[in-house]
């Protein structure tokens, strides 16, 4: 028997009932739809912190107080880490090659005031390269100066939020704000860019590292930032960034990240909680497979007499498996391309109403989902397939049905 | 053509053996029109399922044209039923959702047989029955007698040498069921070898010869013109073979 006449026949028999066969083939097209439209937006999500990773730039050391390993001192004996301080900073842009700059990092919360309003913000002690290591604008007036990193100058730079609050209508270049008991003079407005990496851009205070140091009664900076020289390796400047603190501090007691390291951190998070969702969806591909199971049982019942026909006709067994597994197939793959076709419809919807989730579903994606289909089809198929193919020929032809 | 030697069937029903043939001996020779008779239960069907190797015997042998086919595999009995044997049943047994013509075509399909090849014969098929012009309708578009007629192009189709018949007119009119009966003298004239099962003596009357079976054996032989006085045989005689 060739095979293109299989199909036919195989199809022949499921238009017969349409809105049986239908209604299976349905089971199987929502369970595709789900594993596409999940996994999309999974990757879409997984692309978009990706990007937000990039937009930072991609040549960052960012060194962190404190050892993030266990170090296998016992707890408590080794000590709280050392700070890391200002002078470290100056060293590292010193003394380490490959290092281009360093940004220098210290946080806290406190309540910003302007005349009569108040509100409380994220107050970020930075140093003058700041704006350039994150990639970040002004959008008017200066950024804190150069020289006055270490005298601790009361200037302040804002977010436009921030700005939109304390001074609305007015122009907040040159008023004065109080920060906590501090009093500062506002220079410049960061350029509007919404949350990146967690900290929401526009709702910040920046003040001169050093000030913000003693604003918060801290001796140890939040973060550093090292920018990487072009072309310099950044494994080999990592080493020696740690080599230099650890020789500074007596001890090995920071955590460098590199951007790649944190970016295939949460890619890989990302990825796993994707897969985790679209293997769930898949779950419902399972149950579709029975429904796929009821409706082939029912039809073997149904047509036992053909069966019986078909082998007096000269038939072997394992050509009507191959007609019922045929069909269970075609039922299946039918469903998963409709399932398909019907996934990348929403995905595109979903792209039109939420822009940074726009992307056509990942092609593995969409591949994975239909030969789960198709292959629980299959399985599910092959229950009846098989008890066809085991009808004793003249119990079938007697069948009264 | 077809040669049974102690042939025997045994059923298990509810754990108890059912002998449906219980040694039979038979040559039926190539061109012969045989008719089986017998009441319900008497093994016809069964004899008649062996004939066409749908059923294999417990034991004995069986030869059909010259090779001794109750030795064969299931996959080569499948392919001396494609090959050698057509069926006629007294249910027709077509396939609902397919034309008259697809039908036929359906014992080359399962045979691998060419499209192009399979319409054409299935129309010179269906045309020595008389059903060209019928070709494109389904079966519940066709009577009673041109359903049986269609089903008798499906068996032909494939030109085998003996042709089997379980009850043809069994669920036709007198007058579709003397058609068939006569398409089927045609077939037997043109050299076919016939066997059919019966309970109706007029269809009995057209066969050459006649055997009669009780109880699983052989009870009679009897040339065909003496089958008016089985109707005692085992009054009162069925209509129908309904199992």
């Amino acid at each position: 028997m060739r095979a293109l006449d299989l199909f036919r026949f195989a199809a022949g028999a499921l238009t017969r009932h349409l809105l049986r066969s239908g209604l299976s083939l349905l089971g199987v097209a929502i369970g595709v739809t789900a594993v596409v439209v999940l996994v999309s937006l999974g990757e879409s999500a997984r692309r978009y912190v990706l990007d937000q990773f990039a937009s930072i730039g991609n040549n960052l050391l960012i060194v962190v107080p404190g050892k993030t390993e266990t170090s296998g001192a016992f707890p408590g004996l080794g000590g709280a880490p050392n700070d890391l301080t200002l002078a470290d900073v100056a060293a590292l842009k010193r003394q380490v090659r490959g290092v281009a700059d360093v940004a220098a990092m210290s946080a806290g919360t406190e309540t910003v005031e302007a005349r009569d309003r108040r509100r409380q913000v994220a107050v970020l002690g930075a140093t003058d390269n700041f704006l350039r290591v994150r990639r970040l604008e002004l959008a008017r007036g200066e950024f804190l100066p150069s020289d006055e990193a270490e005298r601790g100058r009361a200037v302040a730079v804002i977010g436009t939020q921030v700005a939109r609050e304390l001074f609305p209508g007015a122009d907040p270049i040159g008023q004065v704000i109080r920060i906590g008991s501090w009093r500062f003079r506002v220079i410049g407005l960061v350029a509007p860019m919404g949350t990146q990496l967690g900290i929401n851009i526009d709702e910040i205070v920046i003040v001169p590292v050093a000030t913000g140091l003693k604003m918060f009664n801290r001796t140890s900076l939040f973060r550093v930032m090292v920018e990487l020289a072009p072309g310099a390796d950044a494994e080999e400047t990592e080493r020696r960034v740690v080599a230099l603190l650890t020789e500074r501090h007596g001890e090995e007691d920071v955590t460098v990240l590199s951007q790649d390291s944190v970016v295939s951190a949460a890619s890989g998070i990302l990825r796993a909680l994707t897969l985790a969702i679209g293997a769930i969806a898949g779950i419902s591909l399972a149950v579709a497979g029975i429904g796929i199971l009821n409706v082939m049982l029912v039809s073997v019942t149904e047509r036992t007499r053909e069966v019986g026909l078909l082998r007096a006709l000269g038939a072997g067994r394992g050509q009507v498996l191959w007609v019922f597994l045929i069909e269970a197939a075609l039922l299946s793959s039918v469903g998963g391309l409709v399932g398909l076709a019907a996934g990348a419809g929403l995905t595109a919807l979903f792209g039109q109403i939420f822009p940074a989730l726009a992307g056509p579903p990942p092609a593995w994606a969409a591949a994975a989902a239909f030969l789960t289909a198709l292959s629980t089809g299959v399985t599910f198929g092959l229950l009846p397939a098989r008890r066809a193919a085991r009808l004793d020929p003249v119990e079938a032809l007697r069948t009264s049905k | 053509m077809i040669r049974l030697v102690g042939v025997t069937r045994t059923y298990e029903v509810g754990g108890r053996p059912v002998h449906a043939l219980a040694g039979i001996d038979e040559h039926i020779a190539p061109g012969e029109h045989v008719a089986i008779m017998g009441p319900s239960g008497s093994g016809k069907s069964t004899l008649l399922n062996v004939i066409g190797c749908l059923d294999r015997p417990s034991s004995g042998r069986y030869v059909l044209a010259g090779r001794d086919v109750s030795e064969l595999g299931e996959r080569e009995l499948d392919l001396v039923r494609r090959n050698d044997i057509g069926f006629i049943f007294q249910s027709f047994h077509l396939v609902g959702r397919l034309s008259a013509l697809e039908n036929v075509e359906l014992p080359l399909l399962f045979a691998g047989v060419g499209r192009r090849e399979r319409r054409e014969r299935a129309v010179k098929a269906l045309s020595a029955v008389g059903l060209a012009d019928r070709a494109t309708h389904r079966p519940d578009q066709l009577s009673g007698g041109e359903r049986q007629r269609t089903a008798i192009a499906r068996a032909l189709v494939t030109q085998p040498k003996v042709l089997l018949a379980d009850e043809p007119t069994g669920n036709l009119d007198t007058k579709s069921g003397g058609q068939v009966l006569d398409l089927l003298d045609r077939l037997h004239h043109e050299g076919i070898t016939l066997v059919v099962v019966t309970h109706d003596p007029n269809v009995a009357r057209r066969a050459e010869r006649l055997i009669v079976l009780v109880d699983g054996r052989i009870a009679k032989r009897l040339p065909a013109a003496e089958v008016r006085s089985l109707d005692e045989l085992f009054a009162p005689a069925p209509t129908r073979d309904t199992p």
